[in-house]
């Protein structure tokens, strides 16, 4: 990738204390999300997707969290060591952020129009933008627009229980830009919904990131919604990064273990699918393996595992943190 | 062909709609409308079909949960639907749910949970011991999770339970509805080869409802979509996929999201389907589609369309599939190919 990216994570690591117990969480965490490119965090339930994206957002309520160590570089600078204040003024205004359920994440007793009006207030206040009450209302009419949502008027005057979940999710999104973001989160965009409304988000989101030059970080567990839409693919195991590559690169040469496993048990709509699964559960997180975190799972694993893995290239812009990577390739 | 298991004929569901000031009833919602299909024992029968397409309402039709407003379903011969309800095919047919954490009581153990139903079929205490130990097996499950409790265990080990206890009355049918979504794939995996297994060693037969028609081609052998509550296409899935005629279909699998060029080279080139899925309230005339079909011309919202056979065992329900079709004004499907809007 060229330039600097706009937010660049180095190094994560977060801890959970719970009862007592220490969670190692995130290990060693390091994703990048370039202007004008769909990213893709892709993973199983459990595997530190949510928790990286929290982190990245400052929504992580800390204790019981800790940040272990690493840097968050947004625009060069690093959250983590920024004031709150001044990291409160990022929030919601340069970066944020859209909520996977349409059906829960808006207040059902206000108009659409109010709660987007509400966000709107915040941001202006934050950036210290002065704006009317029609300035507001022409600004969310614009935006509602650019959701490609028909009569943004009488859009913003419905409640959410007026709409279908297709049009929820596009007012979270329009929610989201509100703001003129640089950077946008997205968390399981349209999984609730049916495929053909899925691929109509998908296609919107594909639309402002090349339109408007986003920086679109979308975090999935399906992967078929990453090779859809993503440009550049995270895969995720267990609280570590296992393998990066840009899509088309990854579907096309899977390298860690896990990644191939996980890509066998999707079913293919050709219909050659055999049901293996992939044996065993997440590793118990308050006593994670010392070294690969997959290789309790791994039918490639060897002593060599017992030691933490790095990146290694596979091609240009593909790596993946395995040991044996020359066996796993097909 | 042997006789079918279980035969849905002529099936309809209408909820009556009140409102107004004294609570009359103002029209109904056409849930389900005359749908017939029928499958063999061994059989895995798919519904495919976005959220309101009326899917579960058929379930439960079957499951007798709710009474049908017309139409008749056999199950080996005998008509369930005068019987009284639920009752008389609780032991014919069971249904999995598609959340394994809500439907299983917290405050019982997993041997009391598998217990009830054998309980309820009068078996001796010792004997029901030894079914639960017995159900836990067909599961893959040890034996002593019977003394552990819901929250102690993962999603797809609850899916187990509530298998191993829709197994409890030794069903001929069992209805699986959405049984993997809330799951992993790589949990999912196991749940569909267990399905597998226990159909072919039980002699099984599945109705099975999904949005996901990616795992309903490895699964299923027949599939039914459904729009709006009316089946629009019927086949062997094989046939179904490969082949699919109605224009709803083919634009279903084309938005399907895949992971590789072989499974995108076999969708259908359809644009994608603007808009959502109508209200059952107020369905369009016509076939219900003809709003959101790129190929709608004169008679779609005139009439609506009867099943044409593309071959003795799938049908399809388009005007544009009428012999004469081309004299209306209709475009032929294959216009769409190559004008992929994705």
């Amino acid at each position: 990738m060229t330039g600097e990216p706009l937010l660049s994570v180095r190094g994560l690591s977060v801890d959970f204390s719970t009862y007592g117990r220490r969670s190692q969480v995130l290990r060693d965490v390091s994703l990048d999300v370039p202007a004008h490119r769909h990213v893709a965090l892709v993973g199983e339930s459990g595997c530190g997707k949510s928790v990286t994206m929290r982190t990245i957002m400052g929504i992580l309520p800390t204790p019981p969290a800790r940040i272990v160590c690493g840097q968050i570089l947004f625009d060069g600078r690093d959250l983590l060591a920024m004031r709150p204040r001044e990291r409160e003024r990022l929030r919601g205004t340069a970066m944020s952020m859209v909520f996977q359920d349409p059906m829960t994440s808006l207040n059902p007793v206000f108009t659409i129009g109010d709660q987007m009006a509400t966000i709107l207030k915040y941001a202006d206040r934050r950036l210290g933008r002065v704006r009317g009450r029609r300035g507001r209302m022409a600004r969310i009419f614009e935006v509602l627009g650019q959701v490609r949502m028909p009569d943004p008027e009488r859009i913003a005057r419905s409640y959410p229980i007026m709409l279908s979940g297709g049009m929820r999710q596009r007012v979270l999104i329009a929610m989201a830009l509100l703001s003129e973001p640089r950077l946008l989160i997205a968390d399981e965009p349209g999984t609730a919904l049916d495929v053909t409304t899925q691929a109509q988000i998908l296609k919107l989101l594909k639309d402002l990131v090349e339109d408007r030059g986003l920086a679109l970080l979308m975090i999935t567990h399906n992967l078929g919604v990453v090779r859809e839409a993503a440009d550049y693919v995270y895969v995720m195991y267990a609280g570590s990064v296992v393998e990066h590559a840009p899509t088309a690169d990854l579907f096309a040469r899977p390298s860690h273990p896990y990644t191939h496993a996980l890509i066998d048990c999707v079913p293919k709509l050709s219909g050659d699918t055999t049901f293996r699964g992939i044996d065993g559960s997440l590793p118990d997180y308050t006593a994670p393996p010392a070294g690969c975190r997959f290789s309790p799972r791994c039918v490639l694993a060897t002593a060599l595992c017992d030691r933490p893995p790095s990146d290694r290239p596979v091609s240009a812009g593909h790596l993946a943190a395995c040991w044996h990577l020359a066996e796993a390739a097909p | 062909m042997s006789a079918p298991l279980i035969e849905i004929i002529g099936l309809s569901k209408a909820f009556p709609l009140r409102g107004g000031l004294f609570g009359g009833i103002r029209g109904d919602v056409k849930a389900v409308t005359d749908v017939s299909f029928s499958l063999a024992k061994g059989d895995v029968f798919g519904l495919a079909g976005e959220s309101g397409s009326g899917k579960s309402t058929i379930a439960r039709m079957i499951m007798g949960l709710t009474h049908p407003s017309a139409g008749a379903i056999l199950l080996d011969g005998l008509d369930l639907t005068g019987l009284p309800l639920a009752l008389a095919r609780s032991k014919a047919v069971q249904m999995v749910f598609q959340n394994p954490g809500s439907s299983l009581n917290p405050r019982r153990s997993i041997g009391q949970s598998i217990a009830v139903p054998l309980e309820a079929r009068k078996i001796a205490r010792a004997d029901v011991e030894r079914g639960v130990a017995r159900l836990l097996d067909m599961v893959q499950l040890p034996a002593d999770f019977s003394t552990r409790y819901p929250h102690e265990l993962s999603g797809g080990q609850k899916q187990r339970i509530a298998i191993a206890r829709a197994l409890a009355v030794e069903p001929q049918l069992i209805i699986l509805d959405e049984p993997t979504s809330a799951l992993d794939v790589s949990v999912q995996a196991k749940i569909i080869e267990l399905l597998n297994e226990l159909r072919r060693s039980l002699g099984l037969t599945y109705i099975f409802i999904s949005h996901d028609l990616s795992l309903m081609r490895n699964f299923a052998s027949r599939v039914g979509v459904l729009y709006l509550g009316r089946l629009v296409e019927e086949g062997p899935t094989r046939k179904l996929f490969e082949a699919p005629a109605h224009p709803y279909t083919r634009s279903l699998l084309a938005a399907v999201p895949v992971i590789s060029a072989e499974e995108e080279a076999i969708k259908p080139k359809a644009p994608i389907v603007e808009g959502e899925i109508p209200s059952p309230m107020n369905q369009p005339p016509g076939c219900a589609f003809h709003t959101r079909c790129p190929l709608a011309f004169g008679l779609c919202d005139q009439q609506n369309p009867e099943a044409y056979w593309l071959d003795g065992d799938h049908f399809a329900r388009c005007h544009l599939l009428a012999p004469d079709a081309a004299s209306l004004g209709a475009k032929p499907i294959e216009t769409l190919k190559g004008e992929n809007a994705g």
